[in-house]
């Protein structure tokens, strides 16, 4: 399985779109400055989404109201942010996809979608759901204090990938 | 006589810590990249709103009020980690094209909040809540919008042209 991982990255690497990007100094930096950006959207919506829910911030505003502001820019920049990485991947494979923060990073990204549409399904059928009663403000709560750690994390964890040796 | 500072400032007990010790730096570059999202996020919030774009349904005073405290935790923050990435390794960080062009980008995008707050403001209160915009407060906004990607950028660059320790 890590063989055939490995022949993958190696086969990836050879191939005429990875060799195009590896030998075109500019593209890997200004793809990472667009996945950043795409980052700052999505760190920067959650963070305002994750404060309301808590309960620290724009408190006068509904969960729904606030939501409905600031989640579509998260969905917007999720496929930019496959692509840029997509593209990051095609240029050093084995640099993300041999690397166990990497992994870490997709586990956790995962969690967080998650996290993320366990707030907005029920908004759908009900904008003010999650003010409706008292254990699920309760809940509210909790999703924020569950959600923000885990997109602070992704963030971390796509740093690392950098100074982590890929297996 | 600059580089003779910039040479003490690097051998500074703190200094050497970040380019001696394994993780520091990484943990350093870790808490900048997520406060330099921030920052770019939040600014993005208010520039959008300024231009017309996004955010159209609540004023433009409420969106700043909404926005503009994150902005500034999270440039301090950006502050004290790229002071310390910076001490770390000052004289090349010195020399470094990109980062000499990200610090005027900054200052240039601190010039243009200055023009904001002293020519656009001022007549906020007759604009604020339309929808739509005046050219000036557009143009401030697509000015820093501009500003801040090409900081992310030069930030992005000085990675491929310094190395980091270890």
């Amino acid at each position: 399985m890590l063989r055939s991982l490995h022949s993958f990255c190696t086969q990836l690497a050879a191939t005429p779109l990875s060799q195009a990007i590896q030998s075109t100094e500019w593209i890997v930096p200004a793809v990472q400055t667009v996945h950043i950006l795409a980052v700052a959207t999505v760190i920067t919506s959650v963070l305002m989404i994750d404060l309301r829910l808590m309960g620290f911030t724009l408190r006068k505003q509904s969960i729904g109201a606030v939501t409905s502001r600031y989640l579509p820019p998260v969905w917007y920049a999720l496929p930019v942010l496959l692509a840029t990485g997509a593209t990051l991947i095609i240029a050093e494979p084995s640099r993300s996809l041999q690397n166990p923060i990497f992994l870490l990073k997709m586990c956790l990204l995962l969690l967080a979608a998650g996290v993320t549409l366990v707030c907005q399904l029920p908004l759908r059928q009900d904008a003010g759901y999650w003010e409706g009663s008292r254990s699920r403000r309760w809940r509210a709560k909790l999703i924020g204090f569950l959600s923000l750690p885990l997109w602070i994390a992704i963030v971390f964890a796509g740093r690392w990938i950098a100074y982590v040796q890929a297996k | 006589m600059l580089d003779s500072a910039l040479r003490s400032l690097q051998s500074t007990q703190i200094a050497t810590a970040i380019s001696e010790g394994d993780t520091l730096f990484p943990w350093i570059e870790c808490v900048h990249v997520l406060a330099l999202t921030l920052v770019i996020g939040s600014i993005a919030i208010v520039d959008l709103r300024l231009l017309g774009l996004r955010s159209r349904a609540r004023s433009v005073l409420e969106t700043m009020a909404e926005a503009l405290p994150i902005t500034w935790t999270a440039f301090s923050i950006a502050v004290v980690t790229g002071g310390l990435m910076f001490a770390s390794n000052a004289v090349a960080y010195a020399h470094n094209a990109f980062f000499q062009a990200k610090i005027v980008l900054i200052g240039c995008a601190g010039l243009n909040m200055l023009v904001y707050h002293s020519y656009v403001a001022r007549s906020a209160a007759s604009w604020h809540t339309a929808s739509s915009t005046p050219l000036r407060a557009r143009l401030v906004g697509g000015v820093s919008l501009a500003l801040w990607i090409a900081v992310a950028a030069c930030g992005r660059w000085i990675g491929f042209t310094i190395n980091a320790p270890a």
